[in-house]
């Protein structure tokens, strides 16, 4: 039966998060004084981001993405570019390479199960050659971003039900597939698996793994 | 109910001895001490029990430099290293790993010697594109630590990481396929040493199995290469491996090693060491027990009760930190195969008793070191590969113990693994050893899958990881063990589940579990105790 590797995307393969995507469209908004004014904010809401995050990834998800309110659909899709050649392709850590070169060898189907935004992901999956992938996606209404998510919302278990659902429907053996990612809001996504793998974990996760005897995975 | 009185050491009473190295127990003998993975054990053995001894350390050269460039002065079947020398030339310095010798031997290693005196000549002629490359096949990569106390600080800084590194059996890019033997065994070796115009390799023997054609063809080489005698048939028909020719395995690896040797020009420098594991603190624990003195009693009870306070971490910690106290007994240099029978003689000589007749119940303490644990774990896994692999190898002629006998292991067989070092080892241990012991299964369900597995592929690349395949590797080592021996018994293994995973029965006890053989094997066993640490090697007759 056919398999896939899924891999989460912030912290996993790259070094970037969703903040420092929203960092850079911050500091490339129109006028100097707006994009000043903005990234303050945006620094200054890190500490409540990463709050918001060790509490629960939806909450984080909640009080992260509004901060999109008002962004336009089509500077953001114009930023993208941008931000996948200065920003995430250098991030990319040097073992991501290799490890999905490795799967893709094995004859695993290579999906990104991401809570990062489509606009950001689909150069960066195009550049690792992974055809497949589920992101969050940002509801736009007239071309402006509204700083809602449109549903399915891709964060924690849903990740692990996206999956069981994917695997149905193209007849995977979840036992047979791989799983990575490196937070431990991921643990559903890693548990769903026959062949789960902590990459770059935090605490909380690294200790989770080692549990459970699951692989620990630097690829920094 | 009447105490028990306690174990105690008995003053030197004259014994009954077939030989120096073989001694039997009588009413009279002192208790006998065993390693117990991190612990020592205090045992009385049955009246008749044979106990065989390492030979004492043969004493070490004197000069070991002078004795290093003789070697490289005077070289079997091959100009001296430095007529072979010339300027601009490429040359790469291929290194046994840390699995020997064990424990890790104190500084300065021989290896490093050795590598200062090469790096000297190399560098008076005018040779300065060299690479100093770790042979570890699949084996883990060493860390930073551990390779600057292999070869020393000034190598160390002058050649890490640029020059001198571990090599990678799966980088696409650093793999060269030099062909196929004549049996169609794939030979794909390193590319910085297929490419260079001369490979010096620096070994140390530790056991037979080590050195000659095993060090580049199998050191240097890859996942495939290594399938065709890593597996359990070859294992099977080696009558032992530590017999070179009587073994398979080495009569595959050969067959590689011919082809190295048609593609590339490797000068080889081949050490044997002594067995002087311990020295001044710890001496004690290589002599017999029927000979100690009242100091040698009292570090004994000192040390013992010093571990009976102690948590295994701090235990297992403690005993990797005692470096052992080798000295070099010999060094050839030249082509392999002359280098390296005369470096096996040296082995033998050092190593091999004489022992006649085999025994129904064997017992072998299993100490806290296996050459795949060097600062880590003696994991289930390695139990095994210790009980079923080595010391079961451990003769030449015919096994020590008979067909369908006991071996009785003395380990605590704890379910303790290193994340790191031995990742693959886990699932191994608890999903498929579960399912199947049978080792053919076990290589042809499952092997590749974890040779495979990108995981275990990066945590070898990038961490320190044994490579997926390995612990197959291991289970196969054992193979022939497991085919002769018609019981395993784990005297004092803490839980019941873990030698149940590897198909053996438990004892609280070694007396316990000497009752249990006897159960099996008949009431009046011939009952023999193999007492390693040091090495030692029974010379059947």
């Amino acid at each position: 039966m056919a398999a896939a590797a899924f891999y989460d995307l912030d912290g996993t393969l790259v070094r970037t998060n969703l903040v420092h995507a929203f960092a850079f469209s911050a500091r490339n908004q129109q006028g100097i004084l707006k994009s000043i004014t903005k990234t303050i904010a945006t620094l200054s809401s890190v500490p409540l981001f990463m709050a918001a995050d060790f509490f629960n990834r939806r909450l984080f998800n909640d009080i992260f993405f509004v901060r999109y309110k008002g962004e336009s659909e089509d500077r953001l899709r114009c930023l993208a570019q941008e931000l996948f050649d200065t920003v995430l392709k250098p991030s990319i850590f040097p073992g991501a390479y290799e490890l999905i070169d490795k799967s893709r060898q094995l004859g695993l189907r290579q999906v990104l199960v991401t809570g990062a935004l489509d606009l950001t992901v689909q150069p960066l999956a195009k550049h690792l050659k992974i055809d497949e992938y589920v992101t969050n996606r940002l509801e736009f209404v007239d071309g402006y971003a509204t700083g809602r998510l449109l549903p399915p919302v891709v964060a924690a278990a849903s990740k692990a039900s996206w999956m069981r659902i994917y695997a149905e429907k193209e007849k995977l053996n979840l036992s047979d597939c791989y799983s990575y990612s490196d937070s431990m809001s991921d643990l559903p996504m890693l548990s769903v698996v026959g062949h789960p793998t902590a990459v770059n974990p935090d605490l909380r996760l690294r200790n989770t793994a080692l549990q459970h005897d699951w692989p620990i995975l630097d690829l920094r | 109910m009447r105490e028990r009185a306690p174990k105690v050491l008995r003053g030197p009473v004259p014994r009954n001895k077939e030989d120096d190295q073989v001694v039997y127990i009588d009413g009279d003998s002192a208790p006998r001490i065993l390693f117990s993975g991190e612990d020592l054990l205090l045992e009385d053995l049955p009246i008749g029990t044979r106990v065989i001894y390492p030979k004492p350390p043969i004493e070490g050269l004197a000069n070991p430099g002078a004795a290093i460039r003789y070697a490289l002065n005077h070289p079997h079947d091959s100009e001296p290293l430095y007529a072979q020398l010339a300027p601009g030339m490429r040359v790469t310095i291929a290194v046994d790993d840390i699995s020997l010798p064990l424990p890790p031997m104190t500084t300065p290693d021989i290896r490093q010697t050795i590598i200062e005196i090469v790096l000297e000549l190399l560098d008076a002629n005018g040779v300065d594109d060299v690479h100093i490359v770790i042979a570890n096949s699949l084996h883990r990569r060493l860390s930073e630590a551990e390779m600057k106390r292999m070869v020393g600080s000034k190598i160390h800084n002058a050649f890490y990481p640029d020059r001198y590194y571990n090599h990678d059996a799966e980088d696409p890019d650093g793999i060269v396929h030099l062909g196929k033997t004549d049996h169609g065994e794939s030979v794909n070796i390193n590319r910085r040493a297929v490419e260079s115009d001369l490979v010096i390799y620096v070994n140390i023997n530790l056991v037979p199995m080590d050195g000659g054609h095993k060090s580049v063809a199998v050191g240097l080489c890859d996942y495939e290469s290594l399938r065709p005698h890593h597996e359990p048939e070859t294992i099977r028909a080696s009558d032992s491996y530590m017999d070179p020719k009587r073994s398979m395995l080495n009569t595959k690896v050969e067959r590689q090693g011919a082809l190295v040797d048609r593609h590339m020009n490797v000068f080889h420098i081949e050490t044997a060491l002594n067995n002087r594991i311990y020295a001044g603190a710890t001496a004690f624990l290589s002599k017999n027990e029927d000979e100690f003195t009242e100091i040698d009693r009292l570090k004994f009870e000192a040390m013992r009760w010093t571990l009976s306070k102690m948590p295994r971490g701090a235990k297992r910690k403690l005993f990797q930190s005692i470096p052992a106290q080798y000295q070099m007994i010999a060094c050839h240099a030249g082509k392999t195969e002359p280098v390296h029978e005369r470096i096996l003689q040296r082995c033998w000589d050092q190593y091999a008793v004489h022992v006649r007749g085999q025994a129904d119940v064997l017992i072998c303490p299993v100490p806290f070191v296996s050459p795949y644990n060097v600062n880590s774990i003696l994991n289930p896994i390695l139990v095994q590969v210790m009980g079923l692999g080595y010391f079961h190898n451990f003769y030449r002629g015919k096994p020590i113990l008979k067909k369908g006998g006991v071996l009785i292991l003395t380990h605590p067989c704890y379910d303790e693994f290193d994340h790191n070092h031995h990742p693959s080892y886990i699932e191994f241990f608890n999903r498929l050893l579960p399912e199947t012991r049978d080792a053919m299964k076990l290589r042809h369900k499952y092997e590749e899958e974890f040779a495979k597995n990108p995981s275990y592929i990066e945590m070898y690349r990038r961490g320190n990881a044994y490579h997926g395949a390995h612990p197959f590797f291991m289970w196969y080592w054992g193979e022939n063990g497991r085919q002769h021996v018609g019981k395993v018994i784990v005297a004092g293994a803490e839980n019941a589940h873990v030698p149940k995973i590897l198909g053996w029965e438990r004892s609280e006890s070694l007396t316990e579990a000497i009752a249990m053989a006897k159960s099996f094997v008949g009431p009046s066993p011939e009952i023999t105790m193999m007492h390693h640490p040091p090495i030692v090697m029974a010379d059947m007759e």
